[in-house]
């Protein structure tokens, strides 16, 4: 056991039928941490949560909970509890007797009863509304009463199925916000899931991002943006360039028939890799300046800045620059060794990072998640 | 354009206004009228007064329809919710299964179990076969509960079913993951859950049971007179139509009045456990 780890999945693997949505996955969760599953829809995320919860028995594999194997514990005597993707709070019962549920199950005094959901009531700052229906609750009022009833029974962790999912964009702010100030404040493990990449990146102390039924990568939110270990992560995460490149050296590479002067070593000399450059990490400057040079193909007013996509000998790149340049002007671009990132060639090479169907594919990444995988 | 579409939804809804007034509210009239007069139509508290010698017979069909519901509750629950937990395939066979004996004509279904319940019926025959004393089953007040039961069973299990099969599958976990073992989540989840469905499945047998009047005939051999039989004789032997009116009317209100009960019981569904 690692330190002060409090849940592990161990060669977890759960297939329905020929369908793999597992495929061998291996997690350690640290006490306290706030932990976030990205991926997108049918990456396997939910169904990790769930085998948490209990509602899942893996096919393979072990599920450890503070040391102890609890594959074959049922939910309810489980010290973990879930907030629900549509919350599931009981229409038949007002918002006190809601908070009020699990610790009636526990047959806990009235007198203390009233006094924990009075206190779980001012946490997500709802008191007043004891005896409101439910279904008189607007959705963000909804999300502070399951929020409420799931810590009043007092978990270990608390387990978020895209909590916030159903609510507007400005309530999602300041959800996220409250959410991570309560798990601060409880001390409790948080294992969040979203498909939401910009809210993983907010929340999280560890973010873990899933494709397929297999983790990609485990990191710090700035260890997922900063060095991403293949194409499917930097391009999941934020807006990334995805170039071809070959490692000439150490800290020398060499991509769209430049050489470039990097940061990272550690590779085979002439090794064929994926080079990642940030949108915003690329200076546009004179085309005789610059390292690279290339023609604008359309510009995009953002607000903060322009998003515009430069054709590089038939790449196309996404540069997120202050200054507007029209159309068909040709433009020279400088990077600046520490914005190139460097990643070993896999499975999702040549698949992700290139702007030239960008509309298209920008209609597809903003369509609403149509049904979360079980 | 306002005043047209005001003409067309009148025209639309002007079938089923005639429909009503015809066939609910005239009915309903003239059975005020007739409970209110007397044979020659002046008006008349005679019917009313004579009233209280049918006591007995209407606290026995209550009693019966009391009975009867209960049974069909105990059967048509757990059925409904076992029915609602298989594949979609096994569900419509399972409801296909329970609506079928209503495809049957009610006189039919009815002969039948006389058939079955006989001293000399397909039941005694077999227990005599195998060496059994025969058990005297037909003309007895459990053949008459039986007999309701069967008729009125598949209204009980469809509304259940119904709700049950609506139900939010995350509302039963939310209940394991707060802590509810298996009779918790029934006790506190599925029981309050599913209370339209009990509470439309009892209204939908009740009612009926109560006012039945073929049933108590053929599975009671006349004696148990059910209040049913009492206005079907007013109306078809002995033509005093004002005494059966009056009777119909104290049933009506009687089952209005009970209604109002279940109703109120539903929307206070966690009282009722």
């Amino acid at each position: 056991m690692k330190d002060n780890a409090i849940i592990e999945l161990k060669n977890v693997s759960v297939s329905y039928g020929d369908e793999t949505v597992l495929n061998n996955l291996n997690l350690t969760i640290r006490d306290k941490e706030f932990i976030t599953l990205l991926g997108p829809s049918g990456c396997g995320k939910t169904t990790t949560l769930r085998i948490i919860a209990g509602f899942i028995d893996p096919d393979e594999g072990e599920v450890i909970f503070d040391g102890k194997k609890v594959n074959d514990l049922p939910p309810h005597k489980r010290q973990v509890n879930t907030i629900f993707q549509k919350y599931a709070l009981f229409p038949h019962l007002n918002v006190y007797e809601n908070v009020a549920f699990g610790l009636r199950i526990k047959k806990v005094k009235e007198r203390e009863i009233k006094a924990k959901v009075e206190e779980m009531l001012e946490l997500v700052n709802l008191k007043g509304f004891e005896k409101r229906n439910i279904n008189s609750l607007s959705g963000g009022q909804q999300q502070r009463v399951a929020i409420a009833r799931a810590l009043a029974v007092h978990p270990r962790v608390l387990l978020l199925d895209e909590p916030l999912g159903a609510l507007d964009l400005k309530l999602r702010k300041d959800m996220q916000a409250e959410l991570k100030a309560i798990q601060q404040r409880l001390g409790i493990t948080f294992i969040y899931v979203t498909h939401d990449q910009e809210e993983a990146l907010s929340m999280s102390d560890t973010i873990v991002v899933m494709d397929g039924g297999v983790i990609q990568q485990i990191g710090t939110p700035i260890e997922i943006y900063n060095e991403p270990q293949n194409a499917f992560v930097a391009d999941f995460i934020g807006e990334s360039n995805i170039v071809d490149g070959v490692m000439l050296d150490d800290c020398l590479v060499e991509f769209s028939g430049s050489k470039f002067v990097c940061l990272d070593k550690g590779f085979d000399k002439n090794e064929a890799v994926d080079v990642v450059v940030r949108p915003e990490d690329v200076d546009v400057v004179a085309p005789e300046s610059g390292m690279l040079k290339g023609v604008v193909t359309s510009v995009t007013f953002k607000g903060v800045h322009f998003e515009i996509i430069v054709d590089i000998g038939g790449f196309k790149w996404m540069i997120q620059t202050t200054d507007f340049h029209p159309v068909d002007s040709v433009i020279g671009l400088y990077i600046e060794p520490d914005a190139i990132h460097i990643m070993k060639k896999s499975r999702y090479s040549g698949l992700y990072g290139d702007y030239s169907s960008f509309s298209e594919e920008f209609d597809e990444l903003s369509k609403p998640e149509e049904e979360e995988e079980e | 354009m306002n005043k047209r579409t005001n003409l067309r939804a009148k025209l639309i809804s002007s079938p089923y206004i005639v429909w009503s007034v015809l066939f609910i509210v005239a009915p309903l009239i003239f059975v005020v009228y007739y409970a209110f007069t007397d044979n020659t139509g002046a008006f008349s508290l005679l019917s009313i007064q004579a009233l209280p010698k049918y006591i007995p017979t209407f606290l026995r069909s209550i009693w019966f329809g009391i009975v009867a519901t209960i049974i069909c509750l105990i059967i048509a629950y757990p059925l409904a919710y076992i029915i609602s937990k298989k594949t979609d395939k096994v569900q419509r066979t399972m409801i296909l299964l329970v609506m079928l004996p209503m495809w049957m004509s009610f006189l039919i279904r009815t002969y039948s179990w006389m058939a079955i319940l006989q001293d000399t019926g397909i039941i005694n025959s077999f227990l005599m076969k195998i060496g059994l004393p025969p058990v005297h089953m037909i003309n007895t007040g459990g053949a008459v509960i039986l007999g309701m039961v069967y008729n009125f069973l598949p209204y009980m299990i469809m509304p259940i079913y119904s709700v049950m099969a609506k139900m939010d599958l995350s509302m039963i976990e939310a209940c394991q993951d707060l802590g509810g073992n298996g009779l918790t989540v029934v006790r506190r989840c599925i029981l309050p859950l599913s209370m339209p469905g009990i509470v439309s499945g009892i209204t939908m047998v009740f009612v009926p049971s109560v006012s039945t009047f073929y049933i108590s005939q053929k599975l009671g051999g006349g004696s148990f007179d059910l209040i049913g039989d009492v206005i079907e004789r007013q109306f078809q032997q002995s033509y005093n139509y004002n005494l059966g009116a009056a009777i119909s009317l104290v049933l009506m209100v009687l089952i209005l009045a009970s209604m109002a009960v279940m109703n109120h019981f539903s929307e206070e569904g966690e009282m009722v456990i």
